[in-house]
Formats: C-alpha cells, structure tokens, sequence
C-alpha cells in the first residue's frame, strides 16, 4: 500500500513555494521579522507563536500553510504522524542557553530559553495547534534524508499508526534557515516514493 | 553504578544507587543529586585500545557501548546492519567556552559520523533526538525498520551527558531535588539528572540470541497536543500510546506482568503517569521507575531502562522502585515497594518527554 | 507605585513575548493567568526569573508565585516590599 503525496511547500530565502509555486515573499527582513510577516500573511491566530523560537516558527508556518491548504484547520482531532528532521537540531536555541549560563556575574537562565533547546518542541507546537495527538519523530541528519523520512513514514502507513504523515525537513541555523514539508494522502497525484520526495524537495 | 550491564543490575538488585550530592549555590536549593561517571576512569579504558583524546566524552562513552555489544554479538556491520543513536543534547559539552573541541562538534551529524566511521558502519547513522523517550522510541523506530527490511539488524545506541546546560535549565524550571528523587511518592520534590551510555542490538535473527533477549511485540508513541512542558492533566499522549502498543502485540493488560515506568519524581509527570496506566486498566499491575537509581539520563532513559527490563525478567525479578515510601499520585498503581521474585514473561516500557511525547513499547521474553 | 506598574506592564509584555498586546490593554487588577491574559507555566516561571534579575528577590516556591502574579497591582506591591536592586 503506497499513499501519494497531497500537497508540499518550501520556506527559504525569505520566500514561501505551495505545491512548487510562490506564494509568498519578503525579501529585505531578517530571518525572524521574514516568520512574522508570513504569520501576519497567514493570520492563523494562534498569539503563542511569539513565544517560539526559530525553529519552532519555521515548522509552525509550514505545518500551518499545508494543512490550511488541504482544508484541515479545525478544533478536531486529526490523524496525522509528524516526522521531521534537520541538521542543526535547536543548536540556534542552546547556543542562547549557553550564553545565558557563561557570565557568573549575570547568570539568569530562562525556562522559555531552555524548554527550545530540544528540536522535537517544535512536533510539539504542531500537534497542539491541530490536535494531533500521533505518532510523531525528529531526526537529525546532515542533509535531507528523502529515502529514510519516505521510507519511515510509509512504515507508519503500512503498520497503521497513522492514517496520514506530515513529513519534512525544518532547520534553523544561526545564518539560515530552510523547510520542506509535504502532506500524505490515501489518494492524490502523486506517488509518495523516495525519488519523487527527493525531486521535489530538490525543486526550490 | 558501572561499566558493564551486570554490575549495573546487581547494584539494582543489591538496592544501591548512584547518586552522589552536588552542592551549586546557582540552585534553587542550593544542592541537588545527580549520577556521574567517572570520565578520567573512561579515558583510561579507552586508552587500552585507542587514543582518548581524539573523541569527546560522549563519544568515548557511545564507543565503548558499542564495543561491548559487538564484541558480545559478534557481529560485525556490513550494507543490512544499521546504527541509531538516540541522544537529546549530543555533545553540548563542546559549547562550553572552556572545552577544548570545537564548537561545531556539537552538530549531531558530526556526532554520528564519528561513530559511524569508528566501526565502519555502511550508512549514515540515525539519530533521533525526540526528549525523553528517545531511547526507547530509537527501539520502536529500530523494529519498525527491521519491519519493512530497511535493515536485518540495527545497534541502537543512546546517551546523554551531566552537564551545566542541563542542570540550569531544570534548574530554571524549579525541578530539581535536592535530596535522592522520590517517585510516584507524596513526599517527592522533583528529578535528579544522571549521565549514561548503553546499547543493544535489535536482530531480526532468531539465532545466536543472548538468555536475556526479548522480542519486541508492539510499540506506539502519541502526542498529548497540549502544551510543550507540561504533560496531559488526562494521560492522553500516554494512554494512546500504551493502547497502540497493546493493540500491536496483540495482549491486553491482563497480558502485561510489570511496567517499567518514567516516574522522574515531578509532581505533574508522575501523577499524568497514574492517571494513564489506570485508564489503559494497569492500575494493578507491579510497576517502578529507575530513577531513584541512576537519575534520570535522558535520551539514554529509555534504552538503559529498557536493558534493566530485560534483566529484570532474565532474572524473574522486580525491582523496587526505589526513593518510594507513600503514594502521592491520584489513582492508585501498584509501586513495587521492596525488590522480590516473581515469574515475568512480559513487560511494558514507558517513557515521556518535553513537547508532550509519549512512547510505549510491549515486550516478551524469548526463552521461558 | 504607579512607575513600578507601567515598568511591570513593559517588562512582562517584553519578557513573556507579548506581541499583539500594549501596555494599555493591561489593566492593572487584570488576572494574569487562566482567563486574562492566559499566561501559562513556563510564563510563570519567567517572571520568576525576571524577580531576581531586575528586582533582586528570590523565590523559591512556583506556588507562592501564583498568589504574587495574580495581578500587575499585587506583583508591584510585592516588589515594592521586596525589592534589594
């Protein structure tokens, strides 16, 4: 049993790309002021969203735009696993965290700090927002693993953990950012196998 | 608590701990308790076999994990063997002005290469860095690969440092006790942090097994989606988890002998803990948590607790849940009090984490 | 005393990440957590931190901060009688 893949977006560069096409973009903001200005475009209403880091964000934006896009927001349970994966984890985040333990003199270290310093916060964050209360996953790799993520997630599918899988790519770094997710579905047009996942995750 | 699992489970079984007084006045309390290893001992058996100074220590400590296992198994990794580590914070020692690594060290693909190219694995090693119940879902994540022949064989290996990092950040979230931590029980005043490094090798082959092996018969995790830090007032991520699990292997609670629980001795986990194991009908069934042993290690918990598992039922044994005196939980499950015998053929492992995951994983002895 | 309330109400909209709120939308006997502004625990637990930063004074209970947050007007008589910086 394969599924197909029923929708996909890229957020790079200060730009947003639904199902290969932009979207969106903002192209003289720094990283953070670029997520704001998205989330004032897509006005999902969710004022925690301020309160997240980077990654966080990032993964919130994209979820957001998919799930909007597949007509899913709604104050009901979905059935959908979260995988993701990057290859800076929350270093981002944990480097703040360090800073904030290195000056004896001016040591206050902060729970909203610390609590990002875990990349699967940002699984987290989705799963509230849609009330997804599934199987979900972070991995870390040094690029995009499209076999693997693929591969896993039919897993999921095929074993019946999940009746859908929101699967991707999030990583925020210090100097950049990029995300790829895409949505499964029972039906679409196209085949949710690993070189088709590679392709267009390569498609930016 | 040692460097072999044998010393470890006789030390569990002996009722001894760990756990050693740090005195910090950055603490809240001013001292907590944590487990730690002896990092120049470390170095010195690394040195036996290969230079120290070229790994980090959580690298060291991976390595010679994974040494044993290899070395025990006998197996060596060709195109059909994978390699998972689960670890939460990886090398986050090298982001400390004053260690000598690079910073970049601290990259988990960085980390993995190391372990990678060390035994001269075939692939990419998968790393799943997911909270607390890394170690445990590394194992569900390892059987699910095995499941579809990704793999034939897969070392899982987890591990997680003591670290400054880590002691003031709970510190920051008021979690931390400043005597040994008291599961489950009234009296409990929140985690003690451990730091440890433990492998296995999950086969699809029957042959060749250890006397302790234990087939893994059902695995599910599930989101509570209801806040980052604060678990489920429900269970609600737990009890799914626990109920795709059983729905996997196919027992009901009725089928699970003991359950080796998270218990990290917060007021709110242990008691989300209760309330779920109540609902999944296991509210009867013997149960601790380690903690109260080596601390809480992270994302080497679940793995390292999994082994004690293991052993536990290799031995037709439970162990106490130590640190307990008086239950301080909402509804009522049966804390195993004091270490005893007992036939055991099956146990569930659980674990939760930060950003509101659960992980549940049913497993069966092999040989009885 | 009414410095010390407008100083809070910046600080906990700067701390706390409260973006689409102002200092006006604050009232100062507004209940901070459950239904007025909603903070939540890690909320709680920097306004904790934000005590000992900027006002000097140690808490050690979670529990007794919820009395002492109840609202901007309690926080500031708190400080007022606490405060070492």
């Amino acid at each position: 049993m394969a599924d197909f893949i029923s929708s996909y977006c890229h957020i790079a560069q200060n730009r947003v790309l639904l199902n290969g096409n932009e979207v969106f973009s903002s192209p003289d903001e720094d990283a953070l002021n670029f997520l704001k200005s998205t989330y004032q475009w897509l006005k999902p209403g969710h004022p925690k969203f301020f309160k997240m880091d980077g990654l966080s964000k990032l993964a919130f934006i994209a979820a957001e735009l998919l799930l909007k896009e597949e007509g899913l927001i709604s104050e009901k349970e979905k059935d959908i696993a979260v995988v993701l994966s990057n290859k800076a984890s929350s270093l981002d985040t944990d480097r703040k965290h360090q800073e904030s333990i290195n000056d004896a003199e001016n040591y206050y270290p902060s729970p909203a700090v610390f609590v990002h310093t875990l990349p699967n916060i940002c699984i987290g964050e989705i799963s509230i927002r849609h009330k997804l209360y599934s199987e979900n996953v972070f991995f870390v790799s040094d690029g995009f693993q499209a076999a693997m993520i693929s591969n896993y997630s039919e897993a999921l599918l095929k074993l019946g953990k999940t009746q859908r899988v929101l699967a991707g790519w999030v990583d925020w770094d210090s100097d950049s950012f990029e995300a790829f997710l895409y949505l499964t579905n029972n039906q679409g047009a196209i085949a949710h196998e690993a070189e088709i996942v590679s392709n267009l995750y390569q498609r930016k | 608590m040692g460097f072999d699992t044998k010393s470890l489970i006789d030390g569990i079984e002996a009722g001894k701990h760990g756990l050693s007084l740090l005195k910090d006045a950055r603490l809240v309390e001013g001292q907590t308790y944590c487990s730690k290893i002896n990092h120049e001992e470390v170095e010195k058996r690394f040195s036996a076999f290969d230079d120290p100074k070229q790994f980090t220590r959580l690298e060291r400590l991976l390595i010679l994990a994974i040494r044993s296992v290899l070395e025990q198994s006998g197996i060596r990794p060709d195109t059909r063997t994978g390699l998972i580590i689960s670890t939460t914070k990886g090398n986050i020692d090298v982001l400390d002005p004053a260690n000598g690594f690079q910073a970049d060290r601290a990259y988990l693909p960085a980390l993995g290469k190391v372990i990678q190219s060390y035994f001269d694995f075939k692939e990419d090693a998968v790393i799943i860095s997911n909270a607390c119940v890394s170690g445990i879902l590394a194992l569900s994540v390892a059987k699910r690969f095995i499941n579809i022949e990704k793999y034939d064989q897969v070392i899982v290996c987890a591990g997680d440092l003591l670290s400054d990092f880590i002691l003031s950040g709970f510190n920051s979230f008021q979690a931390l006790s400043n005597e040994p931590c008291r599961p489950y029980c009234k009296n409990r005043k929140g985690i003690n942090i451990g730091e440890l490094a433990a492998a296995v090798l999950v086969t699809k082959h029957k042959e060749g097994l250890a006397e302790e092996a234990l087939r893994a018969l059902g695995t599910g995790s599930a989101n509570d989606a209801n806040h980052i830090s604060g678990p489920s007032r429900t269970g609600e991520g737990l009890f799914r988890s626990i109920t795709s699990a059983m729905k996997e292997s196919g027992l009901d609670a009725s089928g699970i002998h003991y359950i080796s629980a998270h218990g990290t001795a917060t007021d709110f986990n242990d008691n989300m803990e209760a309330i779920a194991f109540h609902r999944s009908g296991l509210g009867q069934c013997p149960l601790n948590s380690l903690k109260g042993y080596v601390g809480h290690t992270l994302g080497a918990s679940g793995l390292m607790e999994a082994i004690v598992g293991m052993h536990s039922l290799n031995r037709n044994m439970l162990f106490s849940s130590l640190g307990f005196q008086e239950s301080g939980v909402s509804e009522e499950i049966a804390v195993i009090k004091e270490t005893r015998s007992a036939e055991l053929r099956t146990f569930l492992k659980t674990a939760s984490g930060f950003g509101g995951v659960n992980t549940a994983a049913i497993f069966e002895k092999v040989k009885h | 005393m009414t410095e010390l309330i407008n100083e809070l109400k910046e600080k906990i909209i700067t701390q706390l990440n409260l973006e689409d709120i102002s200092v006006e939308d604050i009232a100062d006997g507004d209940a901070l957590f459950g239904s007025g502004l909603g903070l939540d625990s890690i909320d709680a637990l920097e306004l904790i931190v934000m005590l000992d930063k900027d006002y000097g004074i140690k808490l050690t209970d979670p529990k007794e901060g919820r009395k002492i947050f109840e609202t901007v007007k309690v926080m500031a008589a708190y400080i007022e009688e606490h405060r070492s910086k």
